[in-house]
């Protein structure tokens, strides 16, 4: 009874660790971004999805999937 | 220094950068280091249409020149910096070290301004030797002179 109560437990934390490795992964997987930075040293960084990023993304998608196969 | 070689040494250095570009800031290419000119031409005319869109998205304020960019996407990076003469674009992985690419796109880009410096400075000094005689001055340098007496001062030793 006692060493059920261990595996069930061992197997509970084994499954637990995965899933947060999973959830890990997911959120700082790379986003979709243009950082764009100026001569005076200043930077701006447009989301995917802002109007402005959505201007100069669609361009490096095409050209990195051409460049990468 | 040859930009092909530049370019060369670019993705000697960098193990990150799969792909490179460097071009005049028309989109024209310099040098390339894919083999397939059509790819190569549209890294070059992204490039410059990434510069000419983010340059359009920031227009307010002195001083904000595009100076470099970095398009993140799923697939992969693009990478962009630029001078007042070339643009050099690079294509990386999906997680790239940010500033040590960016550091090597621009010592690319200034490795080749300082070529461009001394052969400028070579070729002004081969057009002054070629052009202007050395001045007389300059040719006594070094020279040793006798001075001769004048009458009056012969006369003057010669009578104390």
């Amino acid at each position: 009874m006692r060493a059920r109560n261990f595996l069930a437990g061992l197997g509970l934390l084994a499954a637990a660790a995965a899933g947060a490795a999973l959830w890990l992964r997911r959120g700082t997987g790379p986003r979709e971004h243009v950082d764009l930075y100026y001569a005076d040293g200043s930077m701006v960084s447009l989301a995917s999805g802002s109007p402005e990023g959505e201007k100069l993304l669609p361009i490096a998608r095409r050209v990195v999937a051409a460049a990468r196969g | 220094m040859e930009a092909a070689q530049a370019l060369a040494d670019l993705t000697e250095i960098s193990a990150q950068i799969e792909a490179a570009v460097l071009a005049k800031a028309d989109g024209s290419i310099v040098a390339s280091t894919t083999k397939d000119e059509g790819r190569a031409k549209q890294l070059a005319e992204a490039a410059v249409e990434l510069v000419a869109a983010g340059s359009e998205s920031r227009s307010e304020g002195p001083n904000l020149e595009l100076v470099q960019l970095q398009a993140a996407t799923p697939r992969g990076s693009l990478f962009v910096a630029r001078d007042a003469r070339h643009v050099v674009a690079a294509i990386t992985g999906s997680r790239p070290t940010v500033g040590l690419v960016f550091y090597d796109l621009k010592t690319c880009l200034r490795m080749l301004e300082d070529e461009a410096k001394a052969d400028k400075a070579a070729q002004a000094e081969k057009t002054d030797k070629t052009e202007k005689p050395a001045p007389q001055e300059q040719a006594n340098v070094g020279k040793a002179t006798t001075r001769r007496r004048t009458p009056s001062k012969k006369e003057a030793d010669e009578g104390s």
